[in-house]
């Protein structure tokens, strides 16, 4: 039971993680994502960096579309326009990996800003629909501008390597995105602490209003567009880093999709909506395998079913939320600790 | 002989934009009357012909002969599609209704999904060619060759067309839909039946979304991602802007011809970015379109 909340200075207040069960929390979750690559095997720990992955992906576009408000159907786009660019500045310059992927965060930042260029003109339905012309093109070039991304047929990269030690195992990938991750994951938990963040989310309640109020509309909206955009990048870089071969079709319309399901299921404009969302749409596929797995001694041609029902799994993820638990899954969680702190006495 | 070919191609290009029109008026029809931008549009179109397949193949196998398509198989798909709109409208989007627009194009998002995933599981993921309307022959019209199919889509297009553009503007059901879409709650206090309107337009959208799908599938072949053409169909709209019908049928012909001119310049490949590419510059132009009005917005 946690009665009361005293604080007595405003260092206190302002404080990210404010109570002592959410640092107790956090660090046994620091905990346990260190002792899991010693302790799982290598198929857990692959799936817990691809939720990584998702997550820094998904943060990108909760700071879009969750706090800023800008529905955006060309993140999936944007985060294949990162991982070709660490393949191929890797491939072309033999770039290292830390020279990768801040080069490739760059670059599919400009492109997201040179597509979120419209929405200084444009809000709310066309902007969408701008982002989805935007998916379509992307994946359009990727496909079609061979001699650089040699199209169609996928492109590779070397593995990651620090000091001379080339990150192949599972667990040697892990060691290198998880800590990213994180860091990604904070350092937009603090921007909505500051007057950008802030900014954000005066545009997404009413732009007018944050107009007359003094935010700077058009900078902060492209400015949006840049940070979301970089952390499609950012999860692009690692994917690269991760499966090391790439294909255009891996990013197409359905990611984008997938990415918006997992932020309306884990809740949009919360710091952990992007985690909950991420775990979902990794064991969504992994659950429903699962249980195929069960059906397929009843009827072998069942396999076949899978992939649609993972699309299907998806598309009613967004739409029962939506009707049901527009907030999602973090919603979810902090009613329920509510319930758990206010215990003997709670409704 | 060079000319010859890009009018042909023109004439190519001008027919689909015929279909394009009727799978446009659908996405329109429901944004005017119900504010939602549909854009799950194209896999309710894809959907429909999925319906008309089933129905062909069901007429086929009881053995009864092809004028049975006209007479019960169209009918009776438009008939299920125009159901299946009014489950949609009534199952996902009545709850959302009075939401923001977010959480409605949100969920117009998910049933892409859905429709898609659902398609491939009932129809499975291969490829069909329900029977055409009419034969897929060519005839040369004084040295232009013709694809009879595309034509008589056209001719067909255009008529459904400017029915519903007609009954838009003068039936009654018409009068109330547009009373709807220029203020919902005046509607309810006049009277009119808003839920109903509703379900009108989302009936006549996937009916005429249906019809397009029965037009295109023989040509393009009958896949779940066969809706994909209804998300390149919404450059159609902005170009038109969502306002004007007139304007939606001009940006379906220019489209169309676009698409056949870069087909014929370029090759097939690029063809299928150029809505994109159009909506984008229209959208940093000319934002509500060739002939819709500009929005103006109280706050």
């Amino acid at each position: 039971m946690l009665i009361g909340d005293y604080k007595s200075t405003y260092a206190a207040d302002e404080a990210i993680f404010r109570v002592w069960p959410v640092r107790f929390g956090l660090a046994a979750l620091l905990v346990a994502l260190i002792v899991l690559p010693f302790a799982a095997n290598s198929f857990i720990v692959f799936l817990a960096t691809q939720v990584a992955i998702y997550t820094v992906a998904i943060t990108g576009l909760n700071i879009l579309t969750g706090y800023t408000g800008l529905i955006s159907l060309g993140h999936g786009a944007l985060v294949g326009v990162g991982a070709y660019a660490t393949a191929i500045f890797a491939n072309w310059l033999g770039l290292p990996f830390w020279a990768a992927i801040p080069v490739a965060v760059v670059i599919s930042s400009a492109v997201g800003l040179m597509f979120g260029l419209p929405s200084l003109r444009i809000r709310g339905l066309y902007l969408t629909i701008a982002t989805l012309a935007a998916s379509f093109i992307i994946i359009f070039v990727i496909e079609h501008w061979s001699s650089v991304t040699r199209g169609d047929s996928g492109i590779t990269l070397a593995p990651a390597s620090v000091f001379g030690v080339e990150l192949v195992s599972d667990a040697q990938k892990y060691a290198l995105i998880i800590p990213i991750a994180i860091l990604a994951v904070l350092f937009a938990q603090n921007l909505f602490r500051t007057r950008v963040g802030r900014a954000f989310i005066a545009i997404r309640d009413s732009d007018y209003s944050a107009e007359i109020i003094g935010v700077d509309i058009t900078r902060y909206k492209l400015l949006a567009f840049a940070l979301g955009s970089a952390y499609a990048g950012l999860a692009g870089s690692l994917w690269a880093y991760n499966f090391l071969a790439l294909l255009p079709t891996q990013f197409e319309l359905q990611l984008s999709i997938v990415l918006l399901a997992a932020l309306v299921v884990g809740g949009s404009a919360r710091s952990l909506g992007p985690v909950f969302g991420a775990v979902f749409v990794i064991l969504i596929p992994e659950f429903l395998k699962w249980i195929f797995g069960f059906l397929t001694p009843l009827s072998p041609t069942i396999v076949e079913y899978t992939a649609p029902a993972n699309t299907i799994t998806y598309g009613l993820l967004i739409i029962v939320f939506m009707i049901f638990e527009p907030m999602g899954l973090a919603a979810i969680w902090t009613r329920f600790w509510r319930y758990i702190n206010l215990w003997p006495f709670s409704p | 002989m060079e000319i010859a070919f890009i009018i042909e191609d023109s004439l190519t290009g001008l027919m689909t934009g015929g279909v394009y029109a009727l799978i446009a008026v659908g996405i329109v029809f429901v944004f005017r009357a119900t504010k939602v931008f549909n854009f799950a549009h194209g896999t309710v179109m894809m959907v429909g012909a999925y319906f008309y397949h089933t129905i062909t193949v069901v007429l086929g196998d009881l053995g009864i002969g092809s004028w049975a398509i006209y007479v019960i198989g169209l009918p009776l798909a438009l008939l299920v599609s125009a159901l299946f709109g009014a489950v949609i409208e009534r199952v996902v989007m009545r709850p959302m209704l009075g939401q923001n627009p977010f959480a409605m194009i949100m969920v117009t998002i998910g049933l892409i999904s859905v429709l898609e995933g659902g398609a491939a599981i009932i129809w499975s993921s291969n490829a069909y060619y329900p029977p055409a309307l009419v034969g897929l022959n060519i005839d040369f019209v004084g040295g232009l060759a013709i694809n009879r199919q595309m034509f008589a889509s056209f001719l067909i297009a255009a008529i459904v067309f400017a029915t519903i553009a007609a009954l838009f503007l003068k039936s009654k059901a018409g009068v109330a839909i547009r009373a709807t879409a220029s203020d919902q709650s005046t509607a309810y206090a006049m009277g009119i039946n808003v839920p109903g309107v509703f379900s009108i337009t989302w009936m006549v959208a996937a009916g005429t979304g249906a019809l397009a799908g029965i037009l295109l599938a023989p040509l393009n072949s009958l896949t779940p991602s066969l809706g994909a053409v209804g998300l390149s169909v919404i450059a159609v709209v902005i170009l038109g802007g969502m306002d004007s019908v007139i304007g939606v049928l001009l940006a379906a012909f220019l489209v169309g011809w676009l698409e056949a001119m870069t087909n014929h310049f370029l090759g097939g490949d690029f063809k299928e970015i150029v809505p994109y590419v159009v909506v984008l510059v229209i959208i940093l132009i000319r934002p509500y379109g060739l002939l819709g009005t500009p929005d103006v917005e109280r706050v």
